[in-house]
């Protein structure tokens, strides 16, 4: 973000929402797949935490949620709980298959499913379950909706600060 | 101790002034160091500042009008409290300093961690009430030998002022205290053999599970501050020299304190997670033996040593 155009305070705030995001991992019910390909990328091989990302333990310090698995009917209600404990500015992401379509449970009774029923989801990550390459780069996507634009971030076009940081790892 | 110097040292060097950037630089080294030695990159130095600036940023979640005031009123107790006792630090030789400034060092020294437990009960989360449970207990664990070499080095001199103990301890005396505070250090700080109170993941996030955005910034503020204040304190009391010159000192304290970071991060990445029982025992049998050795020696040196 440009220092001269939007003044100093408001591009540290900028650069230090887009280079600290720490997530929250919630498992509305998922086969516990895509809970260990998240998993993978905290671990030394593809190291998020040198774009200071950080799985925290409450959904209170968290700036993205991040949500697996079809919504069950038990984990409905702890879903919207966990999302409104999150403080403003937040972020979304749906990964795997299940919390887009509820994948093969579909139709099932036990399933209230799919995820943007009931919490709106910024950036979905396909996959039964995603590469870790595919869930950084969805927590990418994330992390542009939480800077200050947050409406244009959505629209724009990547801008490769994230995506040649990450690239390294 | 003048006024003049008292404002100072309390605002400017080791003050805020110096803290705050110290204290940032600190976390960013310790976590960099950290990840290094678990053969991964790390984050930027200035992740800690981020960090920072990024939960300042936040928008907290409303609280009850009952809560406001313990949740905004601990951390902010706690961060003042931790300036003090870093205004009270014997960096340099003159000027500084009352008798009886040990008395008031430690206490300060000792408030931030009862924030931290009155924080775990106040926020009535399940997690928190473990959270603080445990820094209860390892906060009275690890004070017994705390303050026993405390009071050996004291002894030792015999003078309750920073800059005699700082610079008239005997040496028999001195390196049992040291290492007595050396073994309760990363208890203190919270770090990985001992990290029981804000076992990540384990305990969600321990005492601060409730707290968020600036409150939280504010705790966070609070421990940077606790590795500038704890580091400075042991480097102070394990180095008898000073120049007179101040730039030199400061420039040694300085320099001193920051080598000890790498080491800390060492310990915290080769080791694991004690269980609280473990941690109590360990605390008890070495902090105590290295005490009580150190108190020995004391006792020795006072009465049989000319």
């Amino acid at each position: 973000m440009n220092v001269a155009e939007h003044g100093l305070m408001f591009s540290i705030v900028d650069r230090a929402r887009r280079s600290s995001a720490w997530l929250f991992h919630f498992n509305a019910g998922a086969c516990n797949g895509c809970d260990i390909e998240l998993v993978t990328c905290l671990t030394p091989y593809y190291d998020v935490e040198q774009v200071g990302i950080r799985l925290e333990g409450s959904p209170r310090h968290a700036d993205i949620l991040c949500v697996s698995g079809p919504v069950t009917r038990t984990t409905r209600e702890p879903l919207e709980v966990i999302y409104s404990q999150m403080p403003d500015p937040k972020a979304v992401v749906a990964i795997g298959s299940c919390p887009a379509s509820c994948n093969v449970f579909a139709g099932s009774p036990v399933i209230d499913g799919p995820v943007d029923k009931f919490i709106p989801v910024d950036v979905y990550v396909p996959g039964c379950p995603p590469r870790p390459h595919a869930i950084i780069q969805g927590i990418a996507q994330a992390i542009r909706c939480l800077g200050m634009k947050r409406g244009a971030a959505i629209a724009e076009k990547p801008s490769g600060k994230i995506e040649t940081e990450l690239e390294v790892a | 101790m003048n006024p003049l110097y008292a404002l100072f040292a309390l605002l400017i060097f080791p003050g805020l002034v110096y803290a705050l950037p110290m204290g940032w630089l600190m976390l960013g080294v310790e976590r960099r160091c950290r990840a290094r030695f678990q053969g991964r990159l790390g984050p930027p130095l200035a992740q800690p500042f981020y960090d920072f600036v990024k939960l300042l940023a936040k928008t907290p979640m409303g609280r009850l009008v009952s809560d406001r005031g313990l949740f905004t009123g601990l951390p902010l107790l706690a961060v003042g409290s931790i300036v003090g006792a870093l205004a009270l630090l014997p960096v340099v030789a003159g000027g500084s300093g009352f008798v009886g400034d040990l008395v008031l060092l430690v206490t300060l020294l000792e408030l931030p961690p009862l924030c931290l437990v009155l924080a775990g009960y106040a926020s009535r989360s399940i997690y928190g009430e473990v959270g603080a449970t445990r820094e209860a207990i390892l906060s009275i664990t690890s004070n017994v030998p705390f303050l026993l070499g405390i009071v050996a080095m004291a002894w030792g001199c015999g003078s309750l002022q920073l800059t005699t103990i700082a610079t008239a301890t005997p040496w028999a005396v001195r390196i049992p205290a040291l290492l007595t505070i050396l073994i309760c250090l990363p208890v203190k700080l919270r770090l990985n053999p001992f990290s029981l109170a804000n076992a990540e993941q384990e305990l969600l996030a321990g005492p601060l599970t409730e707290f968020d955005g600036p409150r939280l910034a504010l705790w966070e503020l609070a421990h940077g501050l606790e590795w500038v204040a704890l580091t400075g304190f042991v480097v102070t009391l394990a180095v008898p020299w000073r120049s007179g010159i101040w730039w030199i000192d400061a420039a040694a304290f300085i320099v001193l304190s920051l080598a000890m970071v790498p080491l800390l991060a060492l310990l915290a990445a080769s080791t694991a997670r004690f269980k609280i029982v473990q941690a109590s025992r360990q605390l008890w049998i070495w902090g105590s033996l290295a005490g009580l050795a150190a108190l020995g020696a004391a006792f020795y040196l006072r009465y049989w040593g000319n």
